[in-house]
């Protein structure tokens, strides 16, 4: 039960990481200062944004060592947000519609 | 009486779908890990429902806002030297969460090692980061309030943006500082040695905590500040 088996990496790959992650704000801080604009611009942020997220959950957290019992247990659930999402996102535009056909009349 | 032996001994060697099929059915506990850190990762999974509900939230007034919303972009801009820098204050304030993440990671590899005066010095610095963010996002609210910035309304456009400004940074702010008073009680006992018997499984939990608190950033950064 005692966790220190598997638990010991070089501390390199703590500097490593935390480097990349310096990169990666550095870069998605560059699309905003550059202004980029449109698709380009939300799929880099989104990019960005899941590669700092990944590393963060798989390497500081220790996510990728854990077992699959675990990775499911919190993997899964997530897929309830993904349907919220959804659905926000349909009720997001449907309001936005409503308000300029019932609002906008001036 | 000597308590009887477990029918199937408890091992978590055994790899993938079939290992997790043997760990969840097996007459054993499920999860191989001490009690406290499953249920920290528990409770950062209900986390994370509470700040996608926030996030969707702030998605879905921003999409249905009539007004244009405010341009985020300049308003966290800051003028250093004669110098227009957009969202200056907002990547420091990164920048410092992110190393603040790294230390962190250090100080559990530490605390694993037996190594209790390295693992102090990295959770203090930590500590020490994650109270100047707080300090920096107080700045930047007192900075916004005297800009004309309430729940109800603002300058610049929408009035949804002060609502969820405040409502999400807010509680994320919350939750550092949540983080630093926690990581200050923890140090205080890896330095006392109360730990030196039960395992420093506790410096692993309490840096759960702190990345999952710099995880919801990455997320507040995209969403909020960028999009």
């Amino acid at each position: 039960m005692s966790d220190t088996a598997g638990e010991q990496h070089p501390i390199g790959i703590y500097l490593k990481i935390w480097l990349l992650l310096f990169v990666l704000s550095a870069f998605s801080y560059m699309v905003d200062y550059f202004h980029v604009q449109g698709y380009l611009r939300w799929t880099l942020i989104i990019t960005f944004m899941l590669l700092k997220a990944g590393l963060i959950v798989s390497i500081f957290m220790h996510f990728q060592w854990e077992r699959l019992a675990l990775k499911y247990t919190l993997l899964l659930p997530t897929l309830a947000i993904m349907v919220l999402i959804g659905l926000m996102l349909i009720e997001g535009d449907y309001t936005f519609a409503t308000r300029h056909a019932f609002f906008d009349r001036g | 009486m000597k308590p009887a032996e477990p029918l199937v001994t408890s091992d978590y060697t055994e790899p993938g779908v079939s290992g997790m099929v043997r760990d969840w059915g097996a007459d054993k506990q499920a999860f191989d890990m001490p009690w406290g850190k499953l249920m920290m990762w528990i409770f950062l999974l209900s986390d994370t429902f509470i700040f996608s509900i926030f996030l969707t939230g702030y998605m879905n007034v921003r999409l249905s806002a009539t007004d244009t919303w405010p341009p985020a972009s300049e308003i966290f801009a800051l003028t250093v030297g004669g110098v227009y820098l957009p969202l200056l204050l907002i990547a420091i304030m990164t920048f410092i969460l992110i190393t603040s993440s790294g230390t962190m990671a250090m100080a559990v590899n530490y605390a694993y090692r037996g190594d209790r005066r390295r693992t102090v010095i990295l959770m203090i610095a930590t500590a020490v980061l994650g109270a100047s963010f707080v300090g920096l996002q107080a700045f930047e609210w007192s900075k916004l309030i005297h800009d004309g910035v309430r729940p109800w309304g603002n300058p610049w456009g929408a009035a949804q943006f002060g609502s969820t400004f405040f409502m999400i940074t807010g509680f994320h702010g919350l939750h550092v500082s949540a983080g630093v008073i926690y990581l200050a009680i923890i140090a205080r006992k890896v330095a006392r040695g109360d730990y030196e018997k039960k395992g420093y499984a506790i410096v692993e939990i309490t840096g759960l905590y702190w990345h999952f608190v710099d995880l919801v950033w990455v997320f507040i950064f995209a969403f909020f500040y960028l999009w």
